[in-house]
């Protein structure tokens, strides 16, 4: 029944992933996890006029695999919850009205999955509803418009820059038992370290990790060790080293560390540090890591989607850089 | 943690800064653009027997096609991703800088994508270049009065 917050966590009795569905660009799949997922593009377009519209299409296959894998229908699913870096959500909101369900938007930047998932477990645990789906997407072409500089600019990106990844996931949930479950989140805090420098997003999202990390392994009376493997969101190759050093400077233990960023592409693709966005965190969790998890080689893992809340206009005031980070915990069950 | 020790951790694990590969890059890259350049002014010289003054502005018009030929075809970006500088400063630079924001606002339409965005990168270019003819123009002519 209904789990009451301790701290800024919640620990779930009976939330379940039915099913997910991954879909990714062309340099997502020409990385080494590329065969993990279930559907990719062979260009930027995917036969669209414009790469907003790709973006769309992409959310819009990753949503009907996963309702074809967890043999749904779409009607059938009480919320749909979601996002994307997009101005207004633009690829969510543009497809959600063929969904006929309501569809809660939500903007947590590079950990929308986070929190996506950590709303509708809260909704199925306290039985408000009974199926659920979070649902995240980005595109590296309208993120780098929105975020950045056009596409062809010829400019030379600074050595601490990400790589924003392409590519859509959606997860189903629901009440009834299945393999895998979300075992508990932490939900952050909004944490601003001063870092002002838009492309060292690594740097800028480190604190926040750390900080709902601590947070989570105060709430549940854990250590790092409880879990096999922890994985931070797209903190990429520089932010990772950060991460672990900070992690040692607070004495925590733990069996093995990575970060989605690092993961997703191989050194040798032109990704600078790594991959980011809120896809890169999704496809890593739910296309590799939970395949790895059903095939036995993990049974907990904690993942800390982390975010840089940033908007290019503050950015340009010279305001410094808000980033959180939403943790879950995904367990294999026994 | 408090946010110093944060950034003195941050700073111990920063990637190096590739100066002098970079600095390299943007020598050589610079250097061809200006050789392909002085070919042109060269070539229209020889074959149209245009005065060298005649030649100058076809050379740069020549350059900044060339640029926008390559920026449509997902080259120039590259090319500037390796050359820095060595590509952004000569005026195919600025011709990419024009071409990248009218490709990247093509799907909004001719009037309020191509025309309201072409000069979004380019315009700081242009109004600074124009302040700074202005204030050195001024200065010149001041000089001059009384030299």
């Amino acid at each position: 029944m209904s789990s009451p917050i301790s701290g800024s966590s919640f620990v779930f009795d009976n939330v379940y992933i039915q099913s997910v569905a991954t879909t990714a660009g062309i340099v997502e799949y020409q990385g080494p996890l590329g065969h993990y997922f279930d559907k990719h593009y062979p260009d930027h377009y995917h036969h669209n006029v414009s790469y907003e519209q790709a973006e769309i299409e992409m959310l819009k296959d990753a949503l009907l695999i996963c309702l074809k894998n967890g043999k749904v229908k779409k009607e059938e699913i009480d919320f749909y919850f979601g996002g994307d870096l997009n101005n207004q959500l633009t690829a969510c909101y543009y497809y959600a009205n063929h969904l006929h369900r309501p569809f809660i938007g939500l903007y947590s930047a590079c950990s929308t999955i986070g929190l996506a998932l950590a709303n509708a477990s809260i909704m199925i645990e306290n039985h408000n509803i009974h199926k659920a789906i979070a649902c995240t997407v980005s595109h590296n072409a309208t993120a780098e418009r929105q975020f950045r500089y056009p596409l062809e600019y010829g400019i030379q990106r600074k050595e601490t820059m990400t790589f924003t990844a392409t590519g859509s996931v959606a997860v189903y949930l629901s009440n009834k038992p299945s393999s895998i479950r979300i075992e508990s989140i932490t939900l952050g805090k909004v944490i601003d370290y001063d870092q002002y420098d838009a492309n060292d997003m690594g740097r800028a999202m480190a604190p926040a990790a750390l900080d709902t990390y601590l947070q989570h392994m105060k709430d549940l009376k854990r250590d790092g060790t409880y879990y096999d493997l922890i994985l931070t969101g797209d903190l990429s190759h520089y932010g990772k080293t950060i991460m672990k050093d900070l992690l040692k400077e607070e004495n925590q233990k733990y069996n093995e560390y990575d970060d989605c960023g690092c993961l997703l592409y191989d050194v040798t693709q032109n990704v600078y540090q790594g991959g980011s966005g809120p896809v890169c965190n999704a496809l890593v969790s739910f296309g590799y890591i939970y395949k790895m998890m059903l095939q036995g080689k993990y049974k907990r893992v904690l993942v800390l989607a982390t975010g840089a809340l940033l908007n290019p206009v503050m950015t340009n005031q010279k305001l410094s850089i808000p980033c959180v980070c939403h943790g879950y915990v995904l367990e294999v069950v026994v | 943690m408090n946010i110093k020790k944060y950034n003195e951790i941050a700073e111990k694990n920063k990637p190096q800064k590739q100066v002098l590969k970079h600095t390299f890059n943007a020598f050589i890259v610079g250097g061809i653009i200006g050789m392909i350049g002085e070919f042109f002014l060269n070539f229209y010289q020889k074959i149209f027997s245009f005065s060298e003054k005649e030649a100058t502005p076809i050379m740069l018009i020549t350059l900044i096609l060339i640029a926008a030929i390559l920026t449509g075809l997902g080259i120039y970006d590259r090319l500037g991703d390796f050359a820095g500088a060595g590509s952004f400063i000569p005026i195919t630079g600025f011709s990419n800088a024009m071409t990248s924001s009218a490709l990247e606002a093509r799907s909004e339409g001719l009037v309020t994508g191509i025309g309201a965005n072409i000069f979004k990168l380019g315009g700081a270019v242009i109004t600074f270049g124009i302040v700074a003819s202005f204030i050195v123009g001024g200065l010149r002519y001041v000089i001059t009065y009384f030299w």
